[in-house]
């Protein structure tokens, strides 16, 4: 007797109407009018799955679920509240974890069912619980890493273990002859345990060898992870609510993925696989040294600069967010805003530490999201743009990206501040960014550096400019 | 191969293309409620949890079950709450 024999038809078109809502719910999310209340119908689909599942004859340990269900409801709602939002991309990716474990359980305990009874699963649902736990355990093990980087627990610089091409191969040779016996000998549990073991180590290796700054890749794919680990138990409950849940949660991972890997200019192969080519391929291209002199300039100076422009884009970067400079800054361009000058938000798709993050951190700013400026459309902007204002930003305004072949961020697409009338830069001071490369666009004509914390120069703009008047 | 699994794997596929042709219009603003959100729905594994917890005969089972139930449970919560808590702030 397995699970899939326990699903009359009243509770399948509860899943029906569920999988409609969820449906609803993610279209309305794609505009930000309808955004919150998209949510809203997703999660009233999620309470009638839920609700419809309990009223399945067959359940019978009431207090074990309930159980259950009151101890994640409290943990997760605990997580939500007290999560910052520069913390999100750590939020997600445990989630992500999570969830990939629980397809792992449900998995684990739909064969442990089998052993029990001695009736051994169809062929059908043994791959599909081979699967599941899988991609669930990859998914948990890889997530919790991706949470240790981005969190500052493990190092965000990419780990190649020795021989780690050899492992993995082993790993995967492994994993294919447990599937092996265990699809011949459907109840052998140490085959089940052995798979079970190597998708878990198979998730650290995956993770290990992938820089901090790849992190948005790494976070969307296995949020598809997530998805198709909850569409792999689907199939093992021949459940369709599942299935299509875990396929539209698989697809919305999958595009993100490729968004990220289309605005880093690179494969989603090189993105996985890059740290090994490049430990291989001796040195990787660190671009050509850049000629010229920096031009310094002060608080004073550029407080001027802004205050009598007539449009200002702002070009902010991970540093802002890591210096909590996002509220001050929302400060100086109301300043500017009342002084007339057109103030927008110019957001390069990997800005954050995921995807859309630095549009959360200015929203939390209380920022419009209608100054919110996306990259295709901001960049014909800039030539009749009067000051650029970059804020710990820096790969993604180098133009090199657009000429220099040498360089690794060759044909990554940019926001093109240098072709403002003038570009100030404010930066702690001549480090590199994430591609560990020379940035020409300090070197330019019309740009000019303002060193020092971003939190601490923009306070004294908006003080300079407010004393304008 | 039954009917069934084939029948699940059409619904897979189906809705693998309807997920697609839905998000692929989410604009980058909306990227991370986006994926905060798809978390919360990827949580619908509880269902399954639910039924493996609601059915043990032993105790191992149960405590494969009810634990399921919990993180997925996280997932849920946690996601729909953290994604309503970060589209309130999104204001014109």
């Amino acid at each position: 007797m397995n699970l899939a024999s326990f699903l009359p038809t009243g509770i399948e078109l509860t899943y029906l109407v569920a999988i409609s809502l969820f449906i609803i719910g993610i279209k309305k999310l794609g505009s930000p009018a309808t955004a919150r209340m998209g949510n809203v119908w997703a999660a009233v689909g999620m309470l009638l799955a839920v609700v419809g599942t309990l009223l399945q004859q067959q359940v019978l340990n009431y207090g074990q679920v309930l159980l259950g269900l009151v101890i994640g409801s409290v943990v997760g709602a605990w997580m939500a509240y007290r999560v910052e939002m520069t913390a999100m991309p750590q939020m997600v990716g445990l989630l992500n974890g999570l969830g990939g474990a629980a397809s792992v359980l449900i998995a684990g305990g739909e064969f442990w069912r089998s052993t029990l009874s001695g009736t051994p699963l169809a062929t059908s649902a043994l791959i599909s619980t081979l699967l599941g736990v899988l991609i669930g355990g990859v998914t948990f093990t890889g997530s919790l890493l991706a949470f240790g980087k981005l969190q500052g627990w493990v190092t965000g610089n990419p780990v190649i273990l020795p021989l780690q091409r050899w492992l993995t191969a082993g790993l995967a040779a492994g994993t294919l002859a447990a599937s092996g016996v265990l699809l011949l000998s459907p109840l052998n549990l140490p085959a089940f345990a052995a798979v079970l073991v190597l998708s878990l180590i198979f998730g650290v290796l995956f993770v290990l060898p992938i820089g901090g700054a790849d992190m948005p890749v790494v976070i969307s794919l296995l949020n598809s992870f997530s998805g198709l680990a909850a569409a792999a138990t689907g199939f093992i409950l021949l459940n369709d609510a599942l299935v299509v849940s875990g396929a539209l949660v698989g697809a919305s991972g999958l595009i993100l993925t490729q968004i990220m890997c289309k605005a880093m200019n690179r494969s989603l192969s090189n993105v996985l696989f890059g740290a090994f080519t490049a430990t291989q391929g001796g040195t990787a291209g660190t671009g050509a040294t850049v000629a010229g002199t920096i031009r310094r300039t002060d608080e004073e100076e550029t407080a001027m600069m802004l205050a009598y422009a007539r449009s200002v884009v702002i070009v902010p970067g991970y540093g802002m967010a890591v210096a909590q400079a996002q509220h001050t800054l929302r400060e100086l361009a109301d300043a500017l805003e009342q002084r007339g000058v057109s103030v927008k938000y110019a957001i390069h798709p990997v800005a954050g530490r995921m995807p859309g993050h630095m549009n959360v951190l200015l929203a939390e700013a209380n920022v419009p999201y209608t100054q919110l400026y996306d990259m295709e459309a901001i960049n014909p902007e800039f030539e009749r743009t009067d000051v650029a204002l970059v804020v710990g930003a820096n790969d993604v305004v180098n133009p090199a990206a657009r000429h220099d072949k040498n360089s690794p961020i060759y044909g990554m697409p940019i926001l093109e501040v240098d072709k403002a009338q003038r570009t100030v830069v404010i930066k702690r001071g001549m480090s590199r960014g994430y591609a560990g490369v020379e940035n020409e666009l300090f070197y330019k004509e019309r740009t000019a550096m303002l060193f020092g914390s971003a939190r601490e120069v923009i306070a004294q703009l908006l003080n300079e400019i407010k004393q304008l008047g | 191969m039954n009917t069934a699994l084939i029948s699940a794997l059409f619904v897979f596929v189906l809705a693998s293309f309807a997920g697609f042709e839905v998000i692929n219009k989410v604009p980058p603003t909306l990227h991370t409620p986006l994926m905060s959100g798809s978390n919360a729905i990827s949580g619908i594994a509880v269902v399954g949890a639910i039924l493996l917890a609601g059915t043990a005969q032993d105790t191992l089972s149960e405590v494969l079950g009810i634990t399921a139930i919990a993180l997925a449970m996280v997932n849920v919560v946690g996601g729909f709450l953290v994604t309503d808590r970060m589209l309130q702030m999104f204001k014109k």
